[in-house]
């Protein structure tokens, strides 16, 4: 008898909180939108922040609700911006071109000189909260490896002379590693761009060729010799105009005196 | 028998090496053929310049203005040039504008008469203070000017002057309390006249007897109303926080001042620096450094103008090896620093030479979460917790966890098993923090 009351209880208990389950599923639905569900599904998933909100998620909702634009997505490029598009009904936007990061310098610890010896925390923050890092180049890497932990598809890399190296094929382009970079030596350059300028600095040519031995020193060269190369020189220091056509670069390349312009790919 | 105070929570006990510099007397440095001035030799906005390259420039004359609120003035300390206008690169890592100036070859150094000051009021006594450039000659070199004017509403019941010179191995302030105590004592009652505090403490660490002594006697001579109370040695004393805890037995709130507790604290050099500054109209142009350290020949306690060159005190004082790094400052809270070429600025206590045996540093290991670094942190810290939000990049977190209580005394990582760059982290992670 004990154990009928026993089962009548418990059953009872079940079905009444079963039932205001069952209500309240119902009554205190959250409304889902879909086509943010849908958005994210076709979003690339990585998380990476570079579109400015908060992870996949937040851009999809943001996108549903017709507040962010089409097209901010660096990782998906041009085949998610057309999906996106056609979920939301609108015509696909004119997608940037896909930018990837590349390290502006390959002055490792032995070509370029050093102020001192860094010891303290593997952060390349670290070292440049004393005197701007220990390299006398105020303006290169740090070679702590800052970038290559934030980065979400390891696509930065130590090369075997110790300097930082980005894939451009890995890379997403979501400003991790600029963010994080304190000497910001590691800029967006085109992902079809053949050569960079592996040089950040900004000081003179002779101060550049006292402390660096692969320093962009502003001779000049390669802007008046190689007048298609799409380099021009401001501030003692290279730069490729990649909207040019660029037929020259690779003879500038090979003429630089600190052989500094150097392939991308 | 008494019982000699100090603080309670946390502190540690390094080897003080004062025995190698606190029997050498003051020295005067002769003038150096050329001078740094930096702009910015203060908490808070850098001073504006008032010369240009080329003009001549008097012992005493204004030659930056301060800029701000929290700001100072900068005085030039010979009569000279100015013969440029550069950027460098100070010990504590800060870029600043200074003056280059070639000090004339006969009379460099500027005469400073003695003047009646009795009849100076207050506010005057502050105007004073605030022309003649003086910060906190402790280290951090908060404008002095700031601190002695209380904001209505608020009263001082306490001035408590910091005699304590708790890092190791400098002995500027004690030996300025003993050869110049008539100076430093008198200071400190124009302090009191600008603050009107109840009482008045001089804290002194009690390895300085005959400073203790030495300022009794002072006060004992004048009948001033001041108490001279011997501090039980422990690092860090000589911070305000810790002082207050150890003298008046108060402490002050996270985030909060001394003034919030009805307290003043001033460096004794500080004291100094304003009677010469009431007494003489000289602005804060030189200060005593102490040149100490293993690589050191002969230690020294030496008087420097502001903007003299470390390598002229290092070649005044001599080499004996070829020195691996330099310290401005103490050995716990100082910065290393590479260059020679780097000026003495208002808040330089002292600079040392290390050879590369006694700055060897022992290969980092991991932490073990032994827990001696939050024995030893004196703010009630957690060095090892907050060492790990910063590893990780947490570095909100890490705030949340009152990183911005740490003043980076270096107590954990004095005691650190693994030494780990405890103190190294903990100003990164508030750097990053920040933003």
């Amino acid at each position: 008898m004990n154990i009928l009351f026993a089962f009548l209880i418990i059953a009872s208990l079940g079905l009444l909180l079963g039932l205001g389950l069952a209500v309240a599923a119902k009554k205190l639905a959250v409304k889902k939108d879909e086509r943010a569900e849908e958005i994210l599904a076709v979003l690339p998933g990585a998380n990476c922040g570079a579109c400015g909100y908060p992870g996949c998620a937040g851009y999809a909702s943001a996108l549903s609700k017709g507040e962010a634009e089409n097209g901010l997505c660096s990782p998906g490029g041009a085949e998610t911006s057309a999906a996106v598009a056609e979920i939301l009904g609108i015509e696909a936007s004119a997608v940037h071109e896909r930018m990837v990061a590349f390290v502006h310098c390959r002055g490792n610890n032995e070509l370029t000189q050093r102020d001192y010896h860094y010891q303290g925390i593997e952060e390349c923050s670290g070292a440049y909260m004393l005197f701007q890092g220990d390299s006398s180049c105020k303006y290169g890497c740090l070679h702590l490896g800052s970038c290559m932990r934030v980065c979400p598809t390891n696509a930065i890399s130590r090369d075997a002379l110790g300097n930082m190296r980005v894939d451009p094929d890995a890379c997403i382009g979501c400003l991790k590693c600029t963010l994080v970079c304190p000497t910001k030596v590691i800029r967006m350059i085109p992902a079809r761009g053949s050569h960079a300028i592996a040089c950040n600095s900004l000081d003179k040519g002779g101060v550049v060729r006292k402390i660096c031995s692969v320093g962009c020193i502003g001779c000049k060269i390669c802007e008046k010799k190689f007048p298609d190369s799409g380099c021009t020189v401001t501030n003692f220091l290279s730069e490729i105009d990649y909207e040019s056509p660029m037929t020259q670069i690779g003879e500038a390349a090979q003429a630089c005196p600190t052989s500094c312009i150097v392939e991308a790919r | 028998m008494q019982k000699i105070p100090t603080f309670r929570k946390g502190g540690i006990h390094p080897d003080d090496k004062k025995v190698l510099s606190n029997r050498q007397a003051i020295e005067r440095l002769p003038v150096p053929a050329e001078l740094i001035i930096p702009l910015s030799q203060h908490i808070g906005a850098p001073a504006l310049p008032l010369k240009q390259k080329g003009d001549r420039v008097e012992a005493g004359e204004k030659i930056g203005q301060g800029a701000s609120f929290i700001s100072a003035d900068i005085h030039s300390p010979v009569n000279g040039t100015v013969t440029a206008l550069n950027k460098v690169t100070l010990a504590n890592s800060v870029v600043s504008d200074a003056f280059v100036i070639t000090p004339d070859t006969e009379n460099p150094m500027g005469i400073w008469e003695e003047r009646p000051y009795e009849a100076f009021s207050a506010a005057e006594l502050q105007k004073i203070v605030k022309d003649l450039g003086i910060v906190g000659a402790g280290g951090a070199t908060f404008p002095t000017h700031i601190k002695l004017t209380v904001p209505r509403g608020k009263t001082v019941d306490a001035l408590v002057v910091n005699g304590v010179e708790c890092e190791p191995y400098l002995t500027a302030d004690h030996r300025l309390m003993l050869e110049h105590s008539e100076m430093v004592v008198r200071g400190v009652m124009l302090v009191a006249r600008m603050t009107n505090p109840k009482k008045i403490i001089i804290g002194v660490e009690n390895n300085k007897k005959d400073a203790i002594v030495a300022l009794r006697k002072v006060i004992a001579e004048h009948d001033f109303p001041i108490v001279v109370t011997p501090l039980k040695v422990k690092y860090p004393q000589g911070d305000e926080k810790q002082l207050l805890k150890a003298t008046i037995k108060r402490e002050i709130p996270s985030g909060k001042l001394p003034l919030d507790v009805g307290a003043v604290v001033l460096n004794v050099a500080t004291a100094f620096a304003i009677y010469e500054a009431v007494a003489y109209n000289k602005p804060l142009i030189e200060r005593i450094v102490t040149v100490s350290g293993e690589a050191i020949a002969t230690k020294r306690n030496l008087r420097v103008l502001i903007g003299t060159k470390v390598a002229d005190l290092l070649a005044y004082a001599g080499l004996a090896e070829e020195a691996e790094t330099y310290i401005a400052g103490g050995p716990m809270m100082g910065f290393a620093f590479y260059d020679d070429q780097t000026p003495i600025i208002k808040g330089t206590s002292g600079i040392l030479a290390f050879t590369e045996e006694a700055h060897k540093q022992a290969p980092v290991s991991p932490c073990i979460s032994c827990g001696r670094c939050i024995a030893a942190c004196p703010m009630g810290l957690q060095p090892t917790k907050l060492y790990r939000l910063i590893d990780h990049r947490q570095y909100s977190e890490a705030m949340a966890t009152n990183l911005m209580d740490c003043k980076e005394c270096g107590c954990c990582a004095f005691v650190c098993p693994a030494h780990l760059p405890l103190v190294h982290a903990m100003k990164l992670g508030k750097r990053l923090g920040r933003k």
